[in-house]
């Protein structure tokens, strides 16, 4: 086959690009799913919410979609702690985690996309900013800003929770608490409080990622199951729980796709994130990081 | 005569941590042999590794003279090795009688003779209840029981499977004085009926009635293996327990 | 009751059932008791896996839309093939992927079946999106016959007829499950994996069991699909509402037997067939969504739960 270096270099670093995009969108399932053991598969519906906050917001009062993005994040934040709430009363409280917990995000992701379809339409929906259109040039390679920006956004959150994670007394607390409650408790920190702020935190995540999603590419309701296989290949690959390993989970899932759809069509792109999914399930299922 | 259980160089690490190293054990047709350890010496382990639940990296266990390596579970369950768990893990959303009717049936049945059919299998649920004193409740679910029915439970069910040996891992728990002498006495009922019978406990009181032998395991090597008055009295066993 | 009674009962059910919407004779009844029928079928082959061993299949439309495409493809390569046999073949079809995703990821902890099954809905329906034959992202058009064969008058009075006999043999095979030995294993694995396998239960088996016929089922129930709708794209084939109902269904009605999905699927299947005739058809599919997380909140043992005596 004739590949030209252009286009394969193009791929892989418009890949890298994409990859830190997904590391945002996975960050989120990381700590839910990661850290507290809380199987959130309703949390790339959530991200879509955010896309629609962000449209909103740029659509009728001209804000750009990352600023409206901070602004809608502690009404995420709020709105994490209260599912929660409802999880930690209706299931955990009862011991009663899996069939049913896994229903009820099921029917969130659902109730989300349905009330978006009913509020916005079936319609793919699109931002403007300065930043979509232009690219920067270094000899072959091209950088979209479309790409670039989000990649940089999505860097600065995965870092900066990282060094709130490691660093902090909460953020340590939060990585303890799937790990021993009992020693949580002995420090006199409420692990349910503690599950309810990392949870509004992950929630959090997804007005970010929401936003940049937008920037990446226009959006539509349904568009945020295709993220699910996504999302949870990403964490699964990098290994629960670790950051870093989801971090380069993303980037070598992102430069895959790119690769596949350069060379095979982006129609081809989704069914990747399975392909990975199921062979590191198949093969190597505490994932890269793993112990 | 050759042994009813023989462990052969058993090994099994967790990454760097070595749980297992090199344990030789066997263990006589008929037997009643008390295994005993201080916590995290391996003891579970070793229960896991023979039963099937955990693959060990190095050595053997044959059972009534044939290799079990690479079996799964169910398998060795159904050549004869039952257990009981250390904390109780009944099924929830079943009755007792239909507990008991889980072995029967992929146990007793699985193994072609003996196997029962309709009223049999719930006549024998109903007897094997009534052994364990808990007649009364078949038809009550798990969560009606106190800590030591519970506990009967479990053992009402590792005996369904009709098992040519028992592991009894840490029965008695928890338990009060009187309780754990019921216990004990059960056990060695069973024995009496044929079933030789690992018994893994902390209560010493129960061990050295209960034992005919006594193997010790101390971070994941046996140490001492022998009548019992003999190994509690062994230098080294009692260096372990106490602390230098 | 024993089974041969049972199976003579729902036949006799369907066969009333089939007797009243032709003494109505009116075409809305056999379209919308097409659907409800179709959902207690969609809902008891969930229920199957779901509810008897606690392992959550989200991929419903990939195992669905697998049987309706075979049909597409069936009907395209031998357009005389009768409707029986496309619908042993889509089962078949889908059955052997359940057994396959079972295969790779029923060693590991339930969820992570349950986010494989999530992801095969999306490979899936990149297949078929970018499969020509069968239409690609722009559908396939599937011609009805115009009169039913064997009973006469309308072919759609021939799809009712044979959703019914999907709906007794789904139903019969999953009341012969509880009360088999293969009930008590499944129950058994999910209540205490690990208590099975030490009981003597192949575990692994018995789900792979469990989800090859859970998968065949669903992909039955999609196979005639296409008559019905008569144009397949895959929007509509890999509909979320299909996932949805089948799952909501059962946990509304009751996961513990198979009375729950039928009870489900009649009175959500009813509601939503009303609403959509009296408000409008996007409200109607919110309430399956909505009641599913009513019930596994405040009644996590369905409507069948309600009414079991306390043990």
């Amino acid at each position: 086959m004739d590949v030209s270096l252009d286009l394969l270099v193009n791929a892989i670093v418009s890949g890298l690009l994409l990859g830190g995009f997904y590391a945002a969108v996975s960050i989120g399932v990381a700590i839910s799913f990661g850290m507290l053991d809380i199987v959130n598969i309703a949390h790339p519906a959530f991200i879509l919410l955010g896309s629609y906050v962000a449209y909103f917001a740029n659509s009728v009062l001209g804000m750009d979609p990352i600023l409206a993005a901070a602004i809608a994040l502690p009404a995420f934040y709020l709105l994490g702690m209260a599912v929660y709430q409802v999880y930690y009363v209706a299931f955990e409280r009862r011991n009663d985690q899996s069939l049913r917990s896994l229903a009820f995000f099921f029917g969130l992701l659902f109730i989300t996309e349905v009330g978006l379809v009913l509020a916005f339409g079936v319609d793919y929906r699109l931002v403007e900013a300065r930043y979509i259109g232009p690219s920067l040039h270094f000899g072959i390679i091209d950088l979209p800003l479309r790409l670039l920006v989000p990649f940089l956004v999505a860097a600065a959150m995965v870092v900066g929770l990282q060094v709130f994670l490691s660093r902090s007394f909460l953020g340590r607390a939060i990585q303890a608490v799937a790990q021993d409650q009992l020693a949580l408790r002995l420090m006199a920190a409420d692990p349910i409080r503690i599950k309810r702020i990392a949870f509004g935190l992950s929630f959090a995540t997804a007005a970010v990622a929401g936003a940049i999603l937008i920037i990446v590419q226009p959006v539509e309701p349904s568009i945020g199951r295709e993220y699910i296989g996504r999302v949870f290949a990403i964490c699964v690959l990098g290994g629960l729980g670790s950051f870093t390993g989801m971090a380069i989970a993303a980037i070598i899932l992102g430069i895959v796709e790119s690769l596949t759809s350069t060379f095979f069509g982006p129609s081809w792109a989704p069914a990747v994130a399975f392909g990975v999914l199921l062979v590191t399930l198949a093969v190597r299922p505490s994932g890269l990081m793993g112990r | 005569m050759s042994a009813l259980l023989h462990v052969e160089g058993l090994s099994k690490r967790f990454g760097g941590f070595v749980a297992l190293d090199g344990i030789e054990l066997e263990v006589q047709d008929g037997e009643r042999l008390g295994l005993i350890g201080p916590n995290g010496s391996g003891k579970s382990t070793l229960v896991n590794c023979i039963c099937g639940t955990l693959q060990n990296e190095t050595g053997s266990v044959r059972f009534a003279g044939k290799a079990l390596d690479g079996l799964s579970s169910h398998q060795r369950t159904r050549r004869g090795l039952a257990r009981s768990f250390q904390l109780p893990r009944p099924f929830a959303s079943l009755s007792l009688a239909e507990n008991l009717r889980v072995p029967i049936l992929y146990t007793v049945n699985a193994r072609g003779a003996g196997a029962l059919a309709g009223a049999a299998v719930d006549a024998r649920c109903r007897d094997l209840l009534g052994e364990v004193g808990l007649a009364e409740k078949a038809d009550r679910l798990p969560r009606d029981l106190t800590q030591i029915e519970m506990r009967k439970l479990e053992l009402a069910r590792a005996m369904a499977a009709e098992p040519k040996l028992l592991i009894a891992d840490e029965a008695m728990a928890g338990l009060s004085h009187a309780e754990v002498d019921e216990i004990v006495a059960l056990l060695i009922r069973l024995n009496g009926q044929g079933v030789t019978v690992i018994m893994i406990e902390h209560i010493m009181r129960a061990v050295m009635e209960f034992s005919q032998r006594l193997a010790v395991l101390v971070a994941g090597r046996k140490i001492a293996d022998g009548a019992p008055k003999d190994v509690v009295r062994d230098a080294e066993v009692v260096r372990a327990y106490l602390g230098e | 009751m024993r089974a041969t009674p049972f199976i003579l009962v729902l036949i006799a059910v369907a066969a009333a059932i089939f007797g009243i919407a032709r003494w109505l004779d009116n075409s809305y009844a056999f379209f919308a008791g097409y659907v409800v029928v179709q959902y207690i079928v969609l809902g008891t082959a969930w229920n199957i896996l779901g509810g008897y061993t606690g392992y959550v299949n989200f991929g419903i439309t990939a195992f669905f839309a697998l049987g309706a495409y075979s049909s597409v493809v069936l009907h395209k390569l031998v357009p005389t093939l009768p409707l029986p046999i496309m619908i042993v073949v889509g089962g078949a079809i889908a059955g052997l992927v359940g057994l396959g995703t079972g295969y790779l990821t029923l060693r590991l902890r339930g969820v992570f079946f349950s986010i494989a099954t999530l992801a095969l809905a999306v490979v899936v329906q990149t297949l078929i999106t970018n499969w020509d034959f069968v239409g690609g992202a722009r559908g396939a058009y599937v011609l009805r016959p115009r009169t039913a064969p064997l009973i006469g008058g309308d072919y759609m009075q021939y799809l009712f007829l044979i959703m019914l006999g999907l709906g007794v043999i789904v139903l019969a095979t999953a009341r012969a499950i509880e009360r088999s030995s293969l009930g008590v294993g499944f129950a058994a694995i999910r209540d205490d994996e690990a208590a099975a396998e030490a009981s003597g239960v192949p575990t692994l088996k018995l789900k792979l069991v469990a989800t090859t016929l859970s998968g065949g089922f669903m992909g039955m129930a999609g196979a005639p699909l296409p008559f019905y709708v008569t144009y397949l794209d895959p929007a509509s084939g890999f509909s979320l509402n299909y996932a949805v109902n089948a799952i909501a269904m059962p946990l509304i009605g009751g996961t513990s037997s198979w009375l729950g999905p039928v009870i489900g699927a009649v009175l959500v299947g009813g509601l939503q067939e009303y609403l959509r005739v009296t408000i409008s058809s996007a409200v109607n599919v919110l309430v399956a969504g909505v009641l599913m997380v009513v019930f596994v909140i405040v009644a996590p043992h369905g409507i069948v739960g309600l009414f079991q005596r306390k043990r």
